[in-house]
């Protein structure tokens, strides 16, 4: 499937346009940017609201600036309560890595031995994970507050992380299961004609293999969890561990009245790490839903 | 389904998928039972991740919370048994039957606005022209951002009394100040941070769309076909499996709306109860007042919530769902 518009078979050949063509043309570009300016506009607004002085920032309708200051990034990289800045960002980070390495880690197994292993008990399993996939996760909130904090772990990002490496997202265990039905049957047979034990089919054959569906999930993960707020909110207390989220909303909740811009600046760069993911890895991440989504 | 294994299958499948062995076709037929029970291991030791956790993680703690769902079990008091109590208790609770109408109204509205303009801005960008990429990049993005707390800090300030929303309505002659600090419209600021977030279904729905063979509107072309009976009678039927799946996830997500909600409304879902969001009665039952047991049991009615509804759509898909390649009859 071709998700790439420019060569769909629908396109017939290059031929001189004829009038009534450009003005259809014409008229799809003027639709389409009227769509783009709605969906721009939030962006855009917040952009420019960081170097507003403070006074300009709500009420301005125009993402145009008519005076400018740098001091709300001066006070963004201040942080709050004297944590800086930078380390808010490095808090967000640590989860967001954990949480790449624990989806890659366990989806892949679990989802290799659902997907293309038999074994008593695997459907039932695998109904399992179509169930999660559906359920919301609210019900399950509370008790698993109890059962960390009678670990002890509340207050560190492990409530955050474990269920990423125990392949417990059902969302990316099914992703993994669609792809890997997706690869030959023959190939394992070949391999264990070649005396290959399934350790190594997985390892050698299938790991490499699902390299396209490692890329999009660590994506999104990464992404996900680098918004994830209501993890932070329940399990996170404690000013120094917190990642971006819990700060945007302490501030909001505290010092954005006084300092509108700080709090504009700092959610701008909030933001800026995944709109960066998503320029560098557009192509993959919009292919890895549409497949994803198809399929599901 | 549909989606062929071109993106799926990397070029060194096929090549050693087509290399010559001889062995190959009675392989699995003729596995030894050794071999059978190696599967079986490695399967078990693969999944033992999987089954701690959802042992310890998930399942379990579900049916923990159905258990705590009949206590009165507050965090620092504790609690025992009280039946159906909690149950009873949260029909006569005013805060139950605003959240549900908050939720619904938002669900209601959010889901067939996002997934309409979704389908169109789809249907657009599925005509081959330059500056599709462009678009669609352009359009996919706030996906990934809306949910983001930044963001709905960013809405709060767009929606404020003064700011950019009640200045571009007040030239439509619109008086009621910011969306924000009014409770008869401050919803509709979550549901367009819903709708800005149209790009998400969008690209499925162009995938879909792409996969719709030519030669159908072609052939209703000759037949004299207009474009909205094309639309009609070929582009939905086509789609109705994806139509299926956007609408059931989309909303199963938009009953859980949390994150937007509370950084927009807190805890108490201002201004009047107006945003007062299912999950954020939840968190705040269980987190602000502690009293766990009865926020499980509001857990549950969601669940039981979401349930009926997926069920429903289950049940009605199978009437309106049209699958290529087999008889509906």
């Amino acid at each position: 499937m071709s998700l790439d518009t420019a060569t769909a078979p629908r396109v017939i050949a290059r031929r001189r346009r004829t009038p009534a063509e450009r003005v259809k043309s014409a008229v799809w570009h003027l639709a389409l940017l009227a769509v783009l300016v709605v969906v721009l506009y939030p962006a855009f607004w917040v952009l420019t609201a960081t170097i507003k002085p403070n006074a300009d920032i709500i009420t301005d309708i125009s993402p145009i600036p008519t005076s400018f200051t740098w001091d709300h990034f001066a006070s963004a990289f201040d942080g709050m309560a004297g944590v800086p800045l930078w380390r808010f960002f490095w808090n967000s980070f640590v989860i967001a890595a954990l949480s790449v390495v624990g989806i890659l880690a366990s989806c892949s197994i679990t989802a290799y031995a659902l997907g293309r292993l038999e074994f008593p008990g695997r459907k039932a399993m695998f109904a399992v994970v179509i169930a999660t996939l559906l359920l919301p996760g609210q019900v399950m909130l509370i008790p698993q507050y109890l059962i960390f904090s009678e670990m002890d772990v509340v207050n560190t990002i492990f409530p955050l992380v474990i269920g990423k490496f125990l392949g417990l997202d059902a969302f990316f265990v099914f992703m993994y299961v669609q792809f890997l039905r997706g690869i030959p049957r023959e190939l394992d047979q070949a391999a264990t004609i070649d005396g290959a034990g399934h350790f190594r089919i997985f390892f050698s054959i299938m790991l490499p293999l699902l390299r396209p569906a490692i890329v999009t999930s660590s994506i999104f993960t990464f992404i996900w969890s680098w918004n994830d707020f209501m993890g932070p909110l329940i399990y996170l207390h404690d000013i120094n561990k917190f990642p971006l989220p819990r700060l945007l909303q302490s501030y909001n909740n505290t010092e954005a009245v006084s300092n509108y811009g700080g709090m504009m600046a700092m959610t701008l760069l909030s933001l800026v790490p995944v709109v960066l993911f998503f320029l560098v890895f557009q192509k993959f991440l919009i292919k890895g839903i549409a497949t994803s989504g198809v399929k599901g | 389904m549909s989606a062929s294994p071109s993106t799926t299958a990397p070029p060194a499948a096929k090549g050693a998928g087509a290399r010559p062995a001889p062995g190959d076709r009675g392989a699995a037929k003729r596995r030894s039972p050794i071999s059978r029970r190696g599967e079986r291991l490695v399967g078990y030791t693969f999944m033992t991740p999987w089954i701690i956790g959802s042992i310890v993680f998930t399942v379990g703690p579900m049916l923990w919370s159905l258990y705590l769902s009949f206590t009165d079990y507050h965090l620092i008091l504790g609690g025992e048994f009280i039946g159906l109590d909690n149950y009873t208790a949260m029909f006569a609770d005013p805060m139950f039957a605003r959240a549900v109408k908050v939720t619904l109204v938002y669900v209601l509205l959010a889901v067939p606005l996002k997934l309409v303009a979704s389908l169109l801005v789809a249907m657009l960008l599925t005509q081959s022209r330059r500056g599709i990429g462009f678009y669609r990049a352009a359009f996919y993005m706030p996906s990934l951002i809306a949910m983001s707390v930044g963001i709905a800090i960013v809405w709060k300030a767009l929606f404020s009394t003064g700011g950019p929303q009640d200045q571009f309505m007040s030239w439509f002659g619109w008086d009621g100040g910011g969306f924000i600090g009014n409770p008869d419209v401050s919803i509709i600021m979550l549901v367009l941070l819903s709708v800005w977030t149209f790009g998400a279904p969008m690209v499925i729905f162009m995938a879909g769309l792409l996969q719709v063979p030519g030669e159908l509107y072609e052939a209703a072309e000759v037949d004299g076909a207009g474009k909205w009976h094309r639309f009609v009678h070929i582009t939905i039927p086509m789609l109705s499996p994806v139509i299926f799946f956007n609408v059931l996830m989309e909303t199963v997500h938009a009953f859980q709306l949390f994150g937007p909600a509370f950084i927009i409304g807190g805890t108490a879902g201002g201004p009047a109860w107006s945003t007062l969001f299912y999950t954020v009665r939840i968190y705040a039952l269980a987190f602000v007042d502690l009293r766990m047991g009865y926020a499980s049991a509001w857990a549950w009615m969601l669940v039981l919530a979401v349930g009926v509804v997926t069920l429903i759509m289950f049940r009605a898909a199978k009437n309106l769902v049209y699958y290529a390649g087999e008889d509906n009859k």
